[in-house]
């Protein structure tokens, strides 16, 4: 069970969701990938899609910058 | 504000989201091969392959360029009209844009501008396409008239086809003509 880390705070639409969902087919059973994403439609959207995918979403964080949150999901 | 709420759909609603799931669907008949059209085309693809669509790309006339292996301007297809069809149209990297080109300058800058930006370029969205498994289809009728064979294209154009099996490889989806 592994933990990765992806950064989309300096993507726009549609790379924001390409490279969570290209990270996310990389995940076995039980790994966790922790997306950064700027408020606005990354931070509504990429946890909803992984939802409907079927992947859980264990948190969406603030992190310590503003306007910046962290997603954890699994697989 | 609590987003909680909203992200932590109950297990019946989940089921019935990833039932949902498997009816969203997108096709697109690629028609233009204007680079900011493809930038259209990929950019809804990739989006719509990233939350969960099974995306089909249709590719017909013009828009066959953006699938062919050489993606310069080459002698490709068969016969000598093909050949200067083939020439001055080019494949993606020559695509010119659908307005102000300025004589295949046009298409620099943006690239450019897209890098500068932190926007994906054509070329990226097309390899991010490829890599999330999104169906290319070639538009039989075109090929023939262009003098065009499935070995000119890219190998992830995975058939040719006719209209009707595009109409029953969209059903019950969304269609967009670019």
């Amino acid at each position: 069970m592994a933990t990765y880390n992806l950064d989309v705070t300096k993507e726009h639409c549609p790379m924001t969701f390409v490279k969570t969902k290209i990270e996310l087919n990389k995940l076995q059973k039980g790994d966790v990938l922790n997306v950064r994403v700027t408020e606005g439609e990354p931070l509504e959207n990429i946890p909803k899609s992984a939802v409907e995918q079927g992947f859980t979403v264990l948190s969406v964080e603030p992190t310590e910058v503003q306007g910046i949150y962290s997603i954890r999901i699994e697989k | 504000m609590n987003k909680r709420f909203a992200i932590y759909p109950t297990a019946e609603k989940r089921k019935k989201m990833a039932t949902d799931n498997q009816a969203k669907k997108l096709s697109i008949i690629a028609f233009s091969g204007d680079f900011d059209k493809l930038t259209a085309v990929f950019t809804l693809a990739t989006g719509a392959a990233s939350v969960g669509y099974e995306v089909n790309l249709f590719f017909t006339f013009w828009g066959l360029d953006a699938i062919k292996v050489k993606q310069g301007r080459a002698p490709v297809g068969k016969g000598f009209l093909p050949k200067v069809f083939g020439v001055m149209m080019g494949g993606l990297k020559a695509s010119p844009v659908s307005r102000l080109n300025f004589l295949g300058l046009s298409p620099k800058i943006f690239r450019y501008l897209m890098r500068k930006n932190h926007v994906a370029t054509l070329e990226e969205l097309v390899e991010a396409a490829k890599q999330l498994g999104i169906n290319f289809y070639a538009c039989e009728m075109a090929m023939h008239v262009l003098g065009l064979q499935k070995t000119d294209f890219i190998p992830e154009v995975k058939d040719v086809l006719g209209v009707a099996s595009f109409l029953s490889l969209s059903e019950g989806g969304q269609t967009l003509f670019i």
